[in-house]
């Protein structure tokens, strides 16, 4: 199972890379896609919606179940990944590349830095 | 939790794991659900199915005993012949829905689900009291697994010591699986031509070994499932369960107009709703529970089981309907998340137009 260092964790299984400025992209992990197993359809926010971290903001569904996804931090969605319409597995294929769900703008002073780093992520998941 | 006599080849081979019906099961192996769904419907995939329970019923009263007791008439099989039947408990719902197969003038098998061995032992048990004939629990004695699909015929064909053509649909036989002895059902749950196979325990390792190097995938629970829904049929704690009339479903052809138990209860109710198939026009999966509403937005049912199709990529299902609402190309609303998503009522199965 792949978790990249330079990327912070929630515990719902979001990761967040910071992108230029104050923007962060956000996807699931490895973990969480592997859990999954087949996903066949996304549910991505409107652009230009404002978001709470821990807000619903997104649903992954797998041939079994649909699950929700979280803001790992606060802002404003400004893009979502529409090649997911048509290619959700993508999910599945590369969670930390091409299978990225969102973008966010705007997120408050040391929110990404109160998020979990790859070791933090990784022991949470022993915890569960 | 128990585990099939196959558990080690599971997880030698990677499968996700998981509960189901008190036993541990594989969920998936390493292709994932859709991989092995496809599988079966181009080639051949091969189920562990050995948590299913059976029961042998047998005893001078046995066809009698059973004419009553389920829905199908068992006393119309020829000997080495399975039906597929139902157990209805006295209010008019259903226990478990079976396999029975004819093994002897008196003597049938029953293959009933997992989660409902001990229903159906018990149930059976109680209503055999004071007849000529015995209701045994057999589970363990057999290891059983499921060939499916449009080479599952080829793939046997070169392992058996027999012409595989003289087993017709439902019908069993005996034979040697290289060298192992088993029996043939040409029976299964996924819509397409293939064989049950029985053996015992002990010899189930290498029954699946044989098979597997014959080229046949292994395919999990999740497969079982997207393949049944697509093919039309009903899974019991979904589409059946103690409430559920059959003759408001189109199972009803399973139900024989004789004397059987709970008929009374089952034969004069109403249908108020009915148990039909849809299909999504617009994008969203339905999933079990989800509310069925009409044009203006008032409840009307409930769905019983959904999924994404992994052949024809369309979301399918089976609801409940209101009767009125019950004909194949009426619009239905399946709320999803708090939003009405159109759907269409149409006649199953999903795969074949």
């Amino acid at each position: 199972m792949n978790t990249p260092d330079e990327l912070r964790y929630a515990k719902s299984h979001e990761w967040v890379r910071t992108d230029d400025g104050d923007v962060v992209t956000v996807g699931i992990t490895d973990h969480a896609q592997d859990q999954l197993g087949d996903v066949v359809f996304v549910e991505l926010p409107e652009v230009g919606r404002k978001v709470k971290a821990g807000d619903t903001v997104a649903v992954i569904e797998s041939v079994k179940t649909a699950s929700d996804i979280y803001a790992p931090v606060s802002g404003e969605v400004t893009a979502v990944n529409d090649a997911l319409d048509a290619k959700p597995e993508t999910v599945n294929e590369s969670p930390y590349g091409d299978g990225w769900l969102f973008r966010i703008s705007g997120s408050a002073d040391g929110e990404i830095e109160g998020l979990l780093d790859a070791a933090g992520y990784l022991r949470s998941l022993d915890e569960d | 939790m128990q585990r099939t006599p196959l558990y080690q080849k599971h997880v030698e081979s990677g499968a996700r794991m998981v509960e189901f019906a008190g036993y541990e099961m594989p969920l998936h192996y390493k292709g994932g659900i859709n991989e092995e769904h496809l599988t079966v419907r181009s080639a051949a995939g091969l189920f562990d199915v050995s948590h299913m329970a059976e029961l042998q019923v047998a005893g001078p009263e046995a066809t009698p005993f059973l004419q009553y007791a389920t829905l199908n008439d068992p006393g119309k099989l020829k000997l080495g012949r399975g039906q597929y039947n139902m157990l209805p408990n006295d209010t008019g719902g259903i226990i478990d829905d079976l396999y029975v197969y004819r093994e002897g003038e008196d003597q049938y098998l029953i293959v009933a689900n997992a989660a409902n061995r001990e229903a159906v032992a018990d149930h059976l048990g109680a209503l055999a009291e004071g007849r000529d004939c015995d209701v045994r629990d057999v589970t363990d004695d057999w290891a059983l697994v499921a060939l499916q699909g449009p080479r599952a015929a080829l793939v046997l064909e070169g392992l058996v010591d027999m012409d595989l053509t003289a087993i017709k649909r439902n019908a069993t036989a005996s034979a040697q699986l290289s060298g192992v002895p088993v029996t043939l059902s040409r029976t299964g749950y996924t819509g397409e031509d293939g064989f049950e196979i029985f053996s015992s325990s002990k010899d189930a390792g290498s029954v699946w070994d044989v098979l597997v190097r014959a080229g046949s995938v292994p395919c999990g629970l999740g497969a079982r499932d997207t393949l049944r829904l697509e093919a039309g049929f009903p899974l019991y704690g979904h589409e059946l369960t103690e409430s559920t009339n059959p003759l408001c479903t189109g199972f009803a052809w399973v139900v024989k107009d004789k004397e059987f138990h709970g008929r009374a209860a089952m034969w004069d109710a109403q249908c108020e709703q009915r148990l039909v198939g849809i299909r999504m026009v617009d994008r969203a999966i339905p999933r079990q529970g989800y509310r069925v509403m009409d044009r203006d937005r008032d409840i009307v049912g409930e769905v019983t089981s959904g999924t994404l199709s992994p052949l024809t990529r369309e979301s399918v299902g089976f609801a409940w309907v209101d009767a009125d609402l019950s004909e194949p190309g009426t619009r239905v609303w399946v709320e999803v998340r708090g939003r009405p998503m159109a759907a269409l009522v149409v006649k199953p199965p999903f795969h074949s137009s």
